[in-house]
Order: structure tokens, then C-alpha cells, then sequence
């Protein structure tokens, strides 16, 4: 790719990302493997790029979710705390494993990830499906 | 914890495990789980950026940060707001293709 309009790849994989992201359903999935499968980035630093460019999304998608009152207050400290107990170990082997095993490891997290979605899809359309054919009958 | 551990070592997904944990256990309707994993997902993904950056032993380039970022900030408010307006079925089959495509081309690189 002609390294002139590689910034603008970069705007469109984050638009792109963001949106997903702002939905809660993991942008990172769409930017790590768009950074390093179309944009020849490593996976670490893609790892890196992505958790950064968490912190502004969230904050945008976080203040409209806040106005809308779509976030549950109860617990949610707990959540963090549990959170952060997993999050500081694990970040600080991802920093230091061969960075094959890391793209490797999250290559099967993706596949699961995307076997679950798929399910989950597929679950929901034959239901409002059902539901249609239902209504049409009644 | 176990979404802190998937955020933590490929720096996303814990959105993705945390979602479908809320929405089973806690239990949230589903547009309150992704707005409220979202609210935890911010201060992990803080702690591990400052590990990342601080032990980064290839320096990242800024500027894709900046131009990244740029569009996740515009895709961000998109995302807020086109979230409850979505087709939850189809959302999941296109981000389910998406992914797998994603994770075979990962792992035959």
C-alpha cells in the first residue's frame, strides 16, 4: 500500500472499529486483525494501538449511553475491581510472550467468538422469523 | 475477571465476554449490559495501556494512534447511538463472519 494514504486507512479502520466498539460488542476485534492482516502491523503493538484508541471511543460512546441511562451503577465497582485483578496479569505476560503464540492465542479467541455470535444470530433471526409467521397467521 | 484476563493479554475482547456474562448472570436487558461493559471496559483498558506503553519493547507509531483514534471517536457516537435502532440477529451474523474471517487469516499468516 502507498504509504500516502495509509493514514487514511487508518481513519476508516477506526470509524469502523469505533462504531462496534461504542456499541459494546469489542471494536478490537475489527481493529487487530485489520491493523495487522491489512496493514502489516505487529501484533503487540496492534494489541498496543487498539487499547488506546479504547480510551477516547469509549469516553464519546460513554456519555451518550450516561444520557440515555443505559448504564447499570449497582455493582459496577465490583465489576472493575474483579476486572482489574485479571487485566494487570495478563497485560503484563502479553508484554513479555513471543508474539506468535500472542497471535496465535488470539486468533482461537476470535474463532470462538465468532462461533458464539453466529449461534446467537442465527438463534434470533429463525425466532423473529417464527414470530412473523405467526403474526401473519393470527 | 475472566473479561479482565481477555483485555489484559490481546488488548480487547473483554467487551465480548463481558456482555453475554451480564446479560446471563447479573441479569441486564441486552442494551444495558453493552453500555455498562463498556463502563468497566474503560478503566482496565487504562491500567493496561500504561502496562503496554511502558514495557512497549517496539516502539508504536503515534500517528496511527492519533489517526486510529480520530475515527473510533466519530465510530464511537455512531456506535452509541445506532445500537438500540440495530437488528440484534443480523448484527451478530455479519460480526460473526467478520471475526472468523479474521481469525483464519491470523492464524494461516
Amino acid at each position: 500500500m502507498t504509504p500516502d494514504i495509509r493514514w487514511l486507512w487508518y481513519v476508516l479502520v477506526g470509524l469502523a472499529a469505533g462504531t462496534v466498539s461504542g456499541m459494546g460488542i469489542g471494536g478490537g476485534a475489527i481493529l487487530i486483525p485489520s491493523l495487522t492482516v491489512l496493514l502489516g502491523v505487529g501484533q503487540r503493538e496492534a494489541q498496543h494501538i487498539n487499547l488506546l484508541f479504547f480510551l477516547p471511543t469509549a469516553i464519546m460512546a460513554l456519555r451518550i449511553h450516561a444520557r440515555e441511562k443505559n448504564i447499570e451503577k449497582k455493582g459496577l465497582w465490583k465489576l472493575t475491581l474483579f476486572g482489574l485483578i485479571g487485566a494487570v496479569p495478563a497485560a503484563l505476560i502479553a508484554v513479555r510472550i513471543n508474539a506468535d503464540w500472542l497471535r496465535k492465542g488470539f486468533a482461537v479467541f476470535l474463532l470462538c467468538m465468532a462461533a458464539y455470535e453466529l449461534i446467537k444470530g442465527t438463534r434470533a433471526w429463525k425466532k423473529s422469523r417464527r414470530d412473523k409467521c405467526e403474526a401473519a397467521k393470527a | 475477571m475472566i473479561s479482565g484476563v481477555a483485555n489484559g493479554l490481546f488488548g480487547a475482547g473483554g467487551g465480548t465476554v463481558l456482555v453475554p456474562g451480564l446479560e446471563r448472570f447479573i441479569p441486564l436487558e441486552t442494551h444495558k449490559a453493552h453500555a455498562t461493559a463498556l463502563a468497566v471496559m474503560l478503566p482496565l483498558s487504562i491500567v493496561s495501556a500504561i502496562i503496554y506503553t511502558s514495557a512497549a519493547q517496539v516502539e508504536i507509531k503515534w500517528s496511527a494512534v492519533l489517526f486510529v483514534s480520530l475515527g473510533g471517536m466519530v465510530g464511537g457516537v455512531i456506535g452509541a447511538k445506532v445500537l438500540k435502532k440495530l437488528s440484534a440477529a443480523w448484527l451478530n451474523i455479519l460480526f460473526g463472519l467478520f471475526l472468523a474471517a479474521g481469525a483464519i487469516r491470523m492464524l494461516t499468516l
